[in-house]
């Protein structure tokens, strides 16, 4: 009896990873199908072939996309922690006047749908000159609440005897965060970094609204467009052009699997 | 001390400069912008209350808060159904569980996009896999995109598919806290599995299915990639989503002021259901 529960429990397990993997794999398989064998529930091509890739690559730029998307993504999440970490520091642990409200603030903009302010910040863009822009891409997501209130409350945590230690050897506030707090917040820092870089390589909304110029597009962004433009004409094309986004998505993720989970897990983002 | 607040100002001054330009500059315009008629080429022309009566008489506008709830009324059910299932099958002893985990986790990190162009394969009629397997067992293929009564329940189940492992995360961290006491003492009394799970296991995960409730309540009114690559709203405009359709009014129409309307109007929306969701799921608990 006891047996054939766990015989279940491990069947019904498999199913459901079945469920969730399972349509990756036939996603990368069609890839290497010609047309005529892409409806097949079959993993293993009888005919493999490359085509898909080389139309993919020669009808849309990817590999620029590919670039932009690490450009972006890159930049937006060592903004977020160096320029984050320097915010929450002071938030956590200088007093100066403001500080209150400014925590207040902070909480309250998490609240706010970001329905709510696309339009005004779409207007924006476009009043400063900045659609097809790399800095339309950039500039709304320099600083992140989310980020800012997690690495707040690490710093909270961290004895005061450190800074006075450090301020009674003539160190500046800069160089307490970056070699005293810095490297004692390795786990904060990595869930942050986790979850920034993956929000905004996946963002598709906002890349659609400010950038037309293809040699701009992020990766989500040209795929979307390729794809629905009709550029991509057939299944295997389409998907082949979606390996480039989730090839280093899923590579990363097999080596840091725990702290994705962590990461996003904690943040509340939702490719 | 001076020294202090000074260095302190100085850190976070960027940010402040932020939140003025990214965050109340965008919530105050928005709200301005709701009395404005503007194409982004004239100059805006003030239009009183027209934005607001568009809006409440507007079929289309309707249309998608009616399908965001047909979407909502299949997907949260299915969502805590599913994510709560897991959970309780990952909560047990097991052999592999971080492999087990992963798996159920790994949409969660792939793009919308991404997902939506999978699964407009996988739904296809004619090719997609789904139907390739129901012939298979010799059943008729469901033109499930196209279909307007399949189309939103489709998108639903999709939905429901790609976030399941972010809620059993959630719902795993919360069987941690039940006590191993409270288990111990209502295993005494003679209870069965499923009374154990009623009366027990549900109302200590309370916290995490209203947490559930509220997060995937807010992703149902954001949906946008999956109706926009998947169908385009159609068919007969069932998978209309209010995103896909303050998009269009912003950037095909180039009505900024109706757009913003609609953003305005949606965060109320969504202000007002989860208010009231919590206050239900409050009182369900009280009886």
């Amino acid at each position: 009896m006891k047996v054939l529960r766990r015989i279940a429990l491990y069947g019904a397990l498999t199913l459901a990873a079945l469920t969730f993997i399972y349509p990756f794999l036939w996603m990368a398989s069609a890839t290497f199908k010609p047309l005529t064998e892409v409806g097949t529930i079959a993993l293993f091509p009888d005919n493999p072939t490359l085509d898909n890739y080389r139309t993919m690559w020669a009808r849309a730029p990817f590999g620029r996309a590919l670039l932009n998307s690490i450009m972006v993504a890159g930049t937006i999440t060592l903004s977020v922690l160096v320029f984050g970490s320097i915010t929450a520091y002071a938030m956590a642990r200088l007093r100066f006047r403001g500080r209150p409200l400014l925590n207040a603030v902070t909480m309250g903009v998490l609240l706010v749908p970001g329905q709510l302010t696309l339009i005004p910040m779409y207007t924006l863009i476009v009043q400063a000159g900045l659609i097809d822009s790399y800095a339309a891409l950039i500039l709304p997501y320099l600083f992140n609440a989310t980020a800012i209130l997690m690495m707040r409350q690490f710093f909270l945590q961290i004895p005061q005897s450190l800074i006075d230690s450090a301020r009674m050897d003539g160190m500046g506030e800069m160089r307490i965060l970056f070699s005293i707090f810095w490297p004692l917040s390795k786990p904060v820092l990595s869930i942050v970094a986790i979850f920034t870089f993956m929000g905004s390589w996946n963002e598709v909304l906002w890349p659609l609204l400010v950038v037309r110029e293809q040699q701009l597009m992020t990766l989500p962004q040209l795929l979307t467009v390729f794809s629905l433009g009709g550029g991509a004409g057939s299944i295997g094309v389409s998907l082949a052009s979606a390996m480039v986004l989730v090839i280093p998505v899923v590579i990363a993720y097999a080596v840091l699997q725990r702290h994705f989970i962590e990461s996003m897990a904690s943040s509340g983002v939702k490719g | 001390m001076r020294a202090e607040a000074r260095s302190g100002s100085l850190m976070v001054a960027p940010y402040a400069v932020f939140l003025l330009v990214f965050a109340a500059y965008p919530i105050v315009f928005a709200l301005v912008l709701v009395f404005l008629q503007w194409d982004l080429v004239t100059t805006p022309a003030f239009a009183g209350m027209d934005n607001v009566r568009l809006l409440a008489n507007d079929g289309r506008f309707w249309r998608a808060v009616v399908n965001t709830f047909v979407f909502l009324s299949i997907h949260l059910p299915l969502q805590i159904a599913t994510a709560l299932a897991l959970a309780l099958a990952l909560n047990r002893p097991l052999a592999f569980r971080s492999f087990w985990r992963a798996a159920f986790f790994l949409p969660v990190v792939i793009s919308g996009a991404v997902v939506a162009i999978l699964w407009s394969n996988l739904y296809a009629t004619d090719v997609g896999l789904i139907n390739g397997l129901l012939v298979r067992m010799g059943l008729n293929p469901v033109p499930w995109l196209t279909d307007p009564n399949t189309a939103m329940p489709a998108i639903a189940a999709m939905v429901t598919w790609k976030n399941v492992g972010f809620y059993v995360i959630i719902y795993l961290a919360g069987l941690q806290y039940i006590p191993r006491s409270c288990r111990e003492a209502i295993e005494i009394e003679g209870a069965t599995t499923w009374q154990r799970f009623r009366h027990l296991t549900l109302p200590m995960l309370l916290p995490q299915t209203i947490l559930v409730v509220t997060l995937s309540t807010i992703n149902g009114f954001q949906l946008f990639i999956e109706p926009y690559v998947m169908t385009g709203g159609g068919p007969l405009r069932r998978t209309y989503s209010i995103v896909l359709y303050l998009y269009t009014n912003a950037f095909a129409y180039q009505k900024m002021g109706y757009a913003a309307t609609i953003g305005v109007a949606l965060a109320l929306i969504i202000g007002t259901v989860v208010f009231v969701q919590r206050r239900v799921i409050g009182k369900a608990e009280a009886l």
